[in-house]
């Protein structure tokens, strides 16, 4: 990750969104404003294309720290995406032990699963994480009666549970089978004993908490993207399975912090999405499980057909 | 007594004896019954249902399906006989405009008990978006609601004028029947007024209930589902609605006629023209249903046969073969023959229709939600299958019952068959406002 914070135009958190912006005259844009706005005095700036030069203090207005940041549009200029190597995963769970943790899971059904695939009997055997597409034409939002599920500019399709009625219907509609509903009060507190265990919900952390009769999903952890880091998936697994990334920017890092160029990767390594027939559009990619350094029955020793969430105890 | 006097008294709605109270009482257990399962569902959340994850809808929504197939009958077949003017409807029209207006309140009713949050419910009119089938089905079910009323209300307007004068004795009633009436007299101009909204509301309700039928439909083939995804879903779902609706109508003329005695008014003719509209109707559905199992058999994508499979030859087959071959084979068979017709056979027939119908709609909402696209892993065993639990069977008994209730108590207070229609046709009317229409 560190390597990441240095470069910063390749920084996974656009730092920049985050530092109050100031526009001046010219159209020139501040780094950094420098004492009071009195009368004449000048403030050096910095230009677009690095050069220094001067401005008068007065005609420099800064823009307010809060940034126009809306939950139901996500990150300006941002596209996210990930990559789902298959030729790595021998079903280690260790992704869904973590989303389970962080996104505070009481059901009986994880938002990340990694599924036992084998298609035919003569087919090869293959661990396939699959967690929400994101797709770019989502068949949940497209029915959606209320506008609670959502598609933000920055390619997340996120849950509002304070406004969702619980028809299922995008449930119904999700051909991945990724959405989950809470059946029963959540009865997560427990499990919450930071400061925030009555926090209010937001789409930027499904799950913190979640509402009875209303739908969940996997979130693609905006609130870690917030705090300059990746999904829980992607650095809590020890493969090396997941890369997280921006799409218009063309990279992807995995979980150990290398960056590759995306287009690259998936041209290399023949990446395709799931479904593709279905003109969902995931924003989720697999590359195919050839030349596995494991035997598949590896991953059976953690293998349960019938759970998903270890149910955590209250204390 | 002149003759339209008896006429009227045979006609007017009369107290219930012991019989119908008994049954009044019970249905109104069961809608007790039905309240407090709901209430505890409120509470607890839809954990008290078998729903979960893979089978996300269930029994709720196949009887959702089912009253909004019964209401179309009730109401297309009136409509179609009115503007056909057929004579013989005359005793049948009301009892189905009374079924349908029970079918499509419960049905709205009945969606609401799906929901995850009904506290929720106006989120539909303050966030709704047009793009969503859900909200189709809203616009198209309150729309049919109010055609259903009024197709219902406006032609018994002569008839509750007839009630007011009769009911003088039971000053309640009577204001009610004088409210209700609103000022009928028969004057000219009220005629006119009456017999054109009837026929604007007859016209109008036709595409109404084929749009409703249709969009009902849509909730489930705008899905990728497999069992779903078919562009046969709309004709097939409107062919269904007219075979169990003629049913419910047969089911219910018949329970009727018995009950009050109306021989002299529905006659043995009138189960002989239902009985071949509701073989017709098989005839129609069991083209759909060749069309909906036959061709994804033929070509036979993996999912597809997984899923008809399951229906032929597995875990649904029994209840497949017996909504095919009681619903429809069985139907038709009889009711090819006149003796098929007789009224006790045809009753039958109906009953099994409209049960076989019921457990048809559970057939195309269950099994596909079994068969997603991915294998259902990492759930619980129970998840695996679904059967209605006692929360879901008492809720939705309550609903049927509701509905039989609604029916009861508009029996009860509204005459069944249209006393003034009825008099003009035996050319016995002793009142000189004569019609112009």
């Amino acid at each position: 990750m560190k390597d990441k914070k240095n470069n910063s135009r390749r920084s996974f958190l656009d730092k920049g969104l985050k530092i109050g912006l100031a526009t001046v005259a010219g159209g020139v844009i501040a780094a950094k404003v420098l004492g009071e706005s009195d009368e004449g005095e000048m403030v050096e700036l910095m230009s677009t294309d690095g050069t220094l030069i001067q401005v008068p203090v007065s005609e420099v207005e800064e823009v307010p720290e809060t940034s126009d940041y809306n939950v139901r549009e996500g990150y300006a200029n941002r596209k996210f995406v990930m990559v789902v190597d298959l030729a790595k995963c021998r079903n280690a769970l260790k992704c869904q032990e973590s989303c389970n943790k962080n996104h505070y899971i009481t059901g009986d059904n994880a938002w990340l699963k990694v599924y036992k695939m084998q298609e035919e009997k003569d087919t090869a055997p293959y661990w396939m994480p699959m967690m929400c597409q994101h797709c770019d034409q989502p068949a949940c939002v497209t029915v959606c009666p209320v506008d609670a599920t959502f598609k933000r500019k920055d390619g997340i399709v996120s849950i509002d549970n304070e406004r969702c009625i619980g028809c299922r219907f995008c449930m119904a509609a999700c051909p991945y089978s990724t959405r989950v509903f809470n059946w029963s009060e959540p009865n997560q507190e427990f499990l919450m004993n930071d400061a925030n265990h009555m926090a209010e919900h937001s789409p930027d952390h499904l799950g913190h908490p979640s509402i009875k009769g209303t739908v969940d999903k996997c979130d693609f952890c905006p609130h870690m993207i917030d705090q300059g880091e990746m999904p829980h998936c992607v650095t809590s697994c020890p493969n090396d399975v997941f890369s997280f990334g921006d799409k218009y920017e063309d990279v992807v890092t995995n979980g150990s912090g290398e960056s590759v160029k995306l287009s690259k990767l998936l041209e290399d390594r023949a990446g395709y999405r799931y479904m593709e027939s279905l003109g969902t559009q995931p924003s989720v990619f697999y590359l195919p499980p050839v030349e596995r350094s494991d035997a598949f029955e590896d991953g059976l020793e953690h293998y349960k057909e019938f759970e998903s969430v270890t149910k955590p105890t209250a204390p | 007594m002149s003759k339209y006097e008896e006429l009227v008294a045979e006609l007017a709605p009369r107290e219930f004896k012991r019989t119908g109270v008994i049954w009044t009482v019970a249905l109104v257990v069961v809608v007790v019954v039905g309240i407090a399962a709901y209430i505890d569902q409120i509470i607890q959340g839809q954990v008290v249902t078998n729903m979960r994850d893979y089978v996300l809808w269930g029994v709720y929504i196949s009887n959702f399906v089912f009253f909004v197939a019964i209401s179309f009958v009730g109401s297309l077949t009136a409509a179609v006989l009115r503007l056909t003017k057929k004579a013989w409807r005359t005793p049948l029209v009301r009892i189905a405009e009374i079924i349908a207006f029970a079918a499509i309140l419960m049905a709205g009713i009945t969606i609401i008990l799906d929901m995850g949050r009904p506290d929720r419910l106006l989120n539909l009119f303050i966030h709704g978006r047009l793009q969503s089938p859900i909200t189709w089905d809203v616009i198209i079910i309150t729309t049919y609601i109010a055609i259903s009323v009024l197709i219902l209300f406006i032609p018994l307007l002569p008839d509750l004028a007839i009630l007011k004068d009769r009911f003088k004795d039971q000053p309640f009633l009577a204001k009610l029947y004088k409210f209700f009436s609103l000022n009928w007299s028969g004057t000219q101009q009220q005629w006119f007024l009456q017999s054109k909204s009837i026929q604007m509301v007859a016209i109008l309700i036709i595409p109404v209930a084929f749009v409703l039928q249709t969009v009902d439909a849509w909730l489930f083939s705008t899905t990728f589902r497999i069992g779903w995804d078919s562009t046969n879903f709309g004709p097939y779902f409107i062919a269904g609605a007219f075979v169990v609706g003629t049913g419910a109508l047969i089911t219910i003329t018949y329970v009727l006629r018995k009950s009050y005695k109306l021989e002299k008014y529905i006659t043995e003719l009138h189960f002989d023209k239902l009985g071949k509209l509701l073989a017709f109707a098989c005839l129609i559905y069991l083209y759909f249903n060749i069309n909906e199992y036959l061709l994804p058999a033929f070509t036979a994508p993996k999912a597809e046969t997984l899923h008809l499979n399951e229906l032929f030859f597995g875990h649904y087959a029994p209840l497949f073969w017996f909504v095919t071959v009681g619903g429809l084979i069985i139907p038709v068979l009889t009711l090819i023959f006149p003796k098929g017709r007789k009224p006790l056979p045809l009753f039958l027939i109906a009953i099994l229709v409209v049960v076989t119908s019921w457990w048809k709609r559970y057939l195309i909402v269950v099994p596909a939600l079994l068969h997603p696209f991915l294998p259902i892993q990492g759930v619980p065993e129970q998840w695996h299958s679904y059967f209605p639990s006692m929360h879901e069977w008492a809720i939705i008994s309550g609903t049927l019952a509701a509905a039989l209730l609604i029916i009861t108590i508009l029996v009860r207070y509204l005459p069944i068959i249209p006393i003034y229609r009825t008099a003009k046709e035996q050319g016995i009317l002793e009142n000189e406002n004569t019609e112009q229409s």
